[in-house]
């Protein structure tokens, strides 16, 4: 039984291809609230004296936090809110309900601290598709680079999204 | 915090200290202004309920910070995060306990460094597993 793709030629041809890159910018307020958010405890994240008496520039990024896109009404963001990750257009996708499917960060021992401005290139890692409990899904995976500003690659995630 | 832990005193099936959550709404909300994930299933139940879930889901990418979290915690000031990351196999729901664990699974001395492999999860009370993932780590010699 051969029954249609989800995957269109043209999104099977986006595969390894990168999108634009983004400027993220790691603000101290941000690092604070997202710290805030998941319940860390520890002053790194929170207070900047503390942060530098350990050697730190100033406050660091807290585990799976990368800063935020610079958000202008020209660089919409994407179904779940967010333009961070920024793959490049995938013709033929249609997401209209997604759900994340897994997350991975890979760290190269920098320091990525508030004040730090880092550019994102988002590539199309894979595109597969399954029947599961919520039907005909297509996994996106994508891998993310972020690099500082003397370009020395300092973080990648890699994320799967399940599209259904 | 605890106190720094070194790569000599651990071993291979060692579990690490656990780390207990139990997410609010509110939580909820923090987490999606503060990650900038805005996607209405994690607080409109209405939202949810129409995309075929159960009702509002915690963020997957949340309990990837928490094992996250536990990871800092464990590795301590002279440590470091080298790579850690999870799937979502299952949905947890807010205020239902979310439970992080790891299991040690490798040591490895590799240019200049001390690697310790770790499978790290997170669970509900009932012990259904709905994060795995793996990480790796780096601890200071003493």
């Amino acid at each position: 039984m051969t029954e249609e793709s989800l995957i269109t030629n043209e999104m099977r041809a986006a595969i390894g291809k990168e999108g634009e890159p983004q400027t993220i910018e790691v603000d101290k307020t941000a690092i604070r609230w997202f710290a805030r958010a998941v319940g860390h405890t520890d002053l790194v994240f929170y207070d900047e004296a503390y942060a530098k008496s350990k050697g730190h520039r100033s406050i660091i990024c807290p585990p799976g936090f990368l800063g935020h896109a610079v958000h202008t009404p020209l660089n919409p963001s994407d179904i779940i809110g967010n333009s961070v990750r920024r793959p490049p257009a995938l013709p033929g996708l249609e997401i209209r309900r997604i759900v994340n499917g897994g997350t991975e960060f890979e760290y190269y021992g920098e320091d990525i601290c508030a004040g730090d401005v880092l550019k994102s290139v988002t590539k199309v890692a894979d595109l597969r598709e399954r029947t599961g409990t919520l039907g005909k899904m297509l996994f996106l995976s994508t891998e993310t680079h972020f690099y500082n500003p003397q370009g020395k690659l300092v973080a990648t995630e890699r994320d799967t999204g399940i599209i259904y | 915090m605890a106190e720094q832990v070194y790569y000599e005193d651990v071993n291979v099936g060692d579990e690490i200290p656990k780390l207990v959550k139990n997410c609010t709404t509110q939580q909820l909300v923090m987490w999606a202004t503060g990650s900038g994930d805005m996607y209405p299933i994690h607080y409109d139940k209405d939202f949810a309920a129409s995309s075929g879930l159960p009702g509002i889901i915690v963020h997957g990418a949340l309990k990837n910070a928490f094992l996250g979290q536990m990871l800092h915690d464990w590795v301590g000031e002279k440590g470091q995060i080298k790579t850690y990351g999870c799937q979502y196999r299952g949905m947890d729901v807010p205020n239902e306990d979310i439970i992080c664990r790891a299991v040690v699974t490798n040591k490895a001395q590799d240019g200049g460094l001390n690697l310790v492999e770790l499978d790290i999860w997170t669970e509900k009370a009932c012990g259904e597993k709905t994060s795995p993932g793996k990480a790796t780590v780096v601890l200071p010699s003493r």
